[in-house]
């Protein structure tokens, strides 16, 4: 293992398994081209479900809701989560084993408790269903994943370097930012990513803090789904993939073209 | 620096509360403080939307159900005495094996690919990671229905390996529980894939260099240092995996036909269809305990308490 | 590295702001209209032509089952305005008080549904509801695939049939339907009945590929399943695409259903609520249901409307069983009934049959 480069089975293996990863996905986009409208078999090619999208308000509601509702609660979520981390993995204070315990709840609370839970809360307290009630959902169960991962990546953290930083006269936030935040970034980022998704994808608990006129991606989908899997459904799905698709090429050749300057 | 540590007055013509002042320094220069100032905001949120409905779920398994599935207010056990039964803990046993082979599964498939990754060279490695989450960003359920157009008796895959003549029965795997851990492993491998990746990336190659100028064989070095070292991502891994698949309910229902009734199901039925929220707010409580117990012990053997600032 | 993350920060940042800045929605009181119902339920022409006839915005939020709508609103959510419940559901509200009592003075249309669907059991007086569409429960049968002769639900229990059956996902449903093949009440809430229904849809199991209460439809067009316990639409549906699918209310009775317009307790939009509930029940807007969803439909003036403007899907209509069952059928079909107090021993029947493998 001393090579730089990973060795040819592991390569396959990978190949492998980002096949089982994708086939289901391939086969999604291909049949958003099927004309038969309960897609149980494959009839002929139609660009007539996509036509129908756009014309589609419901679904373009939605989809603008679910976008605004993952990037705010992914941005607040990582930042509390990221603080979390680092007081959880450094440091020891009165309440260590409560804080711990009580950030890991939404990981393992059921979904239905935790949706039922927080509409009963904001119902009690009276305040409207909306997208504010699913971000805040969102943010709550997001900050726990976000903690985990970047709690791994913080595990021997050598932390040589930030002492060496304050020697040289640093304080902390300076510190913070220029040593350790850098370090620790792939895993914020992961983490963010993390988050990012899984507000994106969340159903049951957005089912709950949902409001008239809030509905996300998933509520949508999930109730055109209940009369068929139809070709609809695909065709969303297909180009929300390949709009993200597009936007990740983009970010490459922003990059590429960074490093050459 | 020296004439705000005395608490006097500035140099420079800025007041500043004194009293203020002294709090930030405290947090400055005590790391206890520091610790708690950092996981507070943490802690109040989840106080405000966690702890306090939580509390509310906890005081409903103290209640009974009215006739209308509406609520009683009426304290008692009964609920928790209904669950001791080998009804509710054979269902309790069938979501520990589901969940605990989808872990297994995770890692096993999750691993190389972990692996694989974190050898790839730098620039390569965000691309390859996101690649695992961009299926995630379809839809759910139509990622299981894809796997149900795939795996159905006339589906895509008894199609394909009839017509290329390996088979010539269709292969029963839809609705059974091979059908299930496919779709279970396949919704829950990027947990496991990333914090694998994170413990995996940090691993200096100059070790594994090390070793095996030392004399160790790759497989030995890969035993006594990556695996070992891989664990902190393996354990957050797990608790990623298995805790959430103990509640999952869906991809058992789609792609195993909803005949089998796990924990998730339990409680969604208690919540959604019986509508006796009081057992199944009691049910939930049940397994929160057993989880949190679980996740707790584990990450302490695992060390993640052992980072300490000395 | 660094930069290139804030200006993605930047970015995201920005898009957001962007997003909810474009997006927002202004509420105004009465020129909007909170609908909240099954999805596939209702066509966006009646909708579009409300908004026409009286300037009102329809939002148009679902939910898939009464159990979720019964939880929404007995947790507290509001906002909306009118919601379609079950038949056994609105009693359940009316008896919590989650729904406003109905000034049928001011839905003249209400004139139009079918005698036989006003002041049932579940809404005497037709207080809090109004019918919006109806069906049944009956079985489904592919008949390229089924050829002996079938007419009960026993027959389901034929060997021959192993791991050819799709019942619903539905315990009401299921576990009534057996009830009613040893002779029993569907909504019995004696013990040692119920514990006789557990043992023989224990024995029902090996034949069941699925349960499936969304679309059961889908399997059978797939071919994974000859047999289905079915909801009528979804059997009209499955005709549809393939016509050697048949659909019979078998001899020991089927189930039945009615969806009714309600409006819940507080709605914001009271006004528009009662306009809109008038205007659904008119025989133009009715008739848009029927051509578009395979349901039911108990209003009698929009069948007559359908016969003279349309009588090819009249006739499509009143030829096939799903969409028009016959009279000894709906006499002989059986409504769930809410059994109170012994919801949980259903539950817990139902639970040992899936959970005692």
């Amino acid at each position: 293992m001393s090579e730089k480069k990973p060795a040819l089975w592991l390569r396959i293996t990978a190949i492998l398994i980002y096949a089982y990863i994708y086939i289901p996905i391939l086969i999604l986009m291909i049949f958003s081209f099927n004309t038969q409208k309960l897609n149980v078999r494959w009839e002929g090619f139609t660009f007539h479900w996509y036509a129908q999208l756009f014309s589609d308000q419901e679904v373009i509601l939605a989809t603008r809701n679910s976008l605004t509702i993952a990037i705010f609660s992914t941005i607040i979520a990582t930042i509390i989560g990221t603080l979390a981390a680092l007081a959880l993995q450094r440091y020891r204070f009165p309440g260590y084993t409560l804080s711990e315990s009580t950030l890991y709840i939404p990981v393992i609370i059921p979904e239905v408790v935790m949706g039922i839970s927080l509409l009963a809360f904001f119902s009690l307290i009276k305040f409207s269903l909306g997208l504010t009630s699913i971000t805040l959902a969102h943010i709550a169960f997001s900050i726990p994943f976000v903690a985990l991962v970047v709690r791994a990546r913080l595990h021997g953290f050598d932390k040589s370097i930030e002492e060496a930083a304050m020697d040289l006269g640093a304080n902390e936030l300076v510190t913070f930012w220029r040593v350790t935040l850098p370090t620790i970034m792939p895993g914020v980022l992961a983490g963010a990513l993390l988050a990012f998704t899984l507000s994106l994808d969340d159903y049951v608990i957005t089912y709950f803090t949902a409001g008239p006129g809030s509905t996300t991606l998933p509520l949508r989908i999930f109730s055109m789904v209940r009369f068929a899997v139809t070709p609809k459904v695909n065709a969303l799905s297909t180009l929300w993939v390949l709009s993200v698709f597009i936007l990740l090429g983009i970010g490459q050749i922003v990059q590429r073209r960074q490093t050459r300057t | 620096m020296s004439n705000l540590e005395h608490g006097g007055q500035p140099v420079v013509g800025m007041h500043l509360p004194t009293k203020k002042f002294s709090i930030l320094r405290s947090i400055r220069e005590n790391k206890r403080s520091q610790g708690l100032f950092l996981i507070s905001p943490a802690i109040l949120y989840l106080l405000v939307f966690l702890i306090i409905p939580s509390i509310l779920v906890i005081l409903l398994s103290f209640m009974t159900r009215g006739p209308y599935g509406n609520v009683v207010y009426r304290f008692n056990v009964d609920n928790y005495l209904r669950l001791i039964d080998s009804l509710y803990l054979r269902i309790l046993w069938f979501s520990l094996v589901v969940a605990g082979m989808t872990t297994v599964f995770t890692i096993l498939i999750g691993y190389p690919l972990a692996y694989y990754i974190a050898r790839s060279p730098v620039n390569q490695r965000p691309i390859l990671l996101f690649l695992i989450l961009l299926p995630f960003w379809t839809n759910f359920i139509i990622r299981i229905y894809a796997w149900i157009m795939i795996l159905r008796t006339e589906g895509l895959l008894n199609t394909f390996l009839q017509n290329l003549g390996l088979i010539h029965f269709p292969l029963d795997l839809l609705y059974t529980p091979t059908a299930v851990l496919i779709g279970m492993v396949y919704e829950f491998l990027p947990f496991m894939v990333l914090p694998l990746y994170t413990s995996l990336e940090k691993i200096e190659l100059s070790q594994l260099e090390a070793a095996a100028d030392l004399g160790a064989r790759p497989f030995r070095a890969f035993w006594r240092i990556t695996l070992p070292l891989s664990f902190p991502g393996m354990i957050a891994g797990s608790i990623l995996v298995f805790i959430p698949a103990m509640g999952m309910f869906v991809v058992p229902d789609l792609m195993g036909g909803a005949k089998t009734i796990l924990v998730g199901n339990l409680i969604r039925n208690q919540f959604l269809v019986a509508r006796d929220w009081p057992f199944g707010a009691a049910a939930s409580m049940l397994l929160l305990i057993l989880t949190l117990f679980f996740t707790l012990f584990y990450t302490r053997r695992a060390g993640f308490g052992e980072e300490l600032l000395v | 590295m660094n930069k290139n993350t804030y200006r993605i920060f930047a970015l995201l940042t920005t898009c957001a702001l962007l997003l909810v800045a474009c997006g927002g929605q202004t509420q105004s009181q009465s020129t909007e209209l909170n609908l909240y119902a099954w999805s596939e339920y209702i066509p966006q022409a009646l909708l579009d032509g409300f908004t026409e006839e009286t300037g009102v915005k329809v939002n148009y939020d679902t939910y898939s089952s009464n159990e979720e709508l019964l939880a929404k609103l007995q947790a507290g959510a509001s906002g909306y305005d009118v919601i379609i419940p079950s038949d056994y559901t609105v009693t359940i509200m009316a008896k919590q008080d989650l729904l406003e009592e109905l000034d049928l003075t001011k839905i003249p249309n209400y004139a139009n549904i079918s005698d036989e669907f006003k002041n049932r059991d579940f809404d005497p007086g037709n207080k809090h509801s109004i019918p919006y569409q109806w069906g049944t429960v009956g079985l489904a049968i592919d008949r390229d695939k089924v050829t002996q002769p079938i007419s009960k639900w026993a027959d389901l229990w034929d060997p021959a049939y192993e791991s050819r059956v799709v019942l619903l996902d539905d315990e009401r449903e299921v576990l009534g339907m057996v009830l009613q093949t040893l002779g029993y009440d569907k909504n019995s809430t004696n013990e040692a009945e119920l514990e006789a229904a557990k043992a023989k849809l224990i024995e029902l199991m090996p034949n069941v590929r699925l349960f499936d209460s969304d679309s059961p439809k889908t399997a059978l067009l797939a071919g994974e399943v000859s047999l289905g316990h079915t909801w009528n639409g979804e059997a009209a549906i499955a005709h549809s695409e393939n016509p050697s699918i048949d659909y019979i209310c078998p001899e020991e009775g089927c189930g039945i259903w009615i969806d009714n317009l309600a409006i819940p307790k507080g709605a914001p939009h009271a006004d528009a609520a009662l306009a809109f509930i008038n205007y659904v029940l008119s025989p133009e807007a009715s008739v848009l249901i029927t051509k578009e969803f395979p349901y039911s439909n108990p209003n009698k003036a929009a069948l007559d409307y359908l016969k003279t403007s349309d009588p090819e899907a009249y006739d499509a209509y009143m030829g096939f069983a799903a969409t028009n069952p016959s009279i000894e059928d709906v006499q002989n079909a059986k409504p769930v009934i809410d059994v109170g107090e012994a919801t949980a021993l259903w539950d817990r029947i139902w639970t040992e049959v899936k959970g005692g493998e």
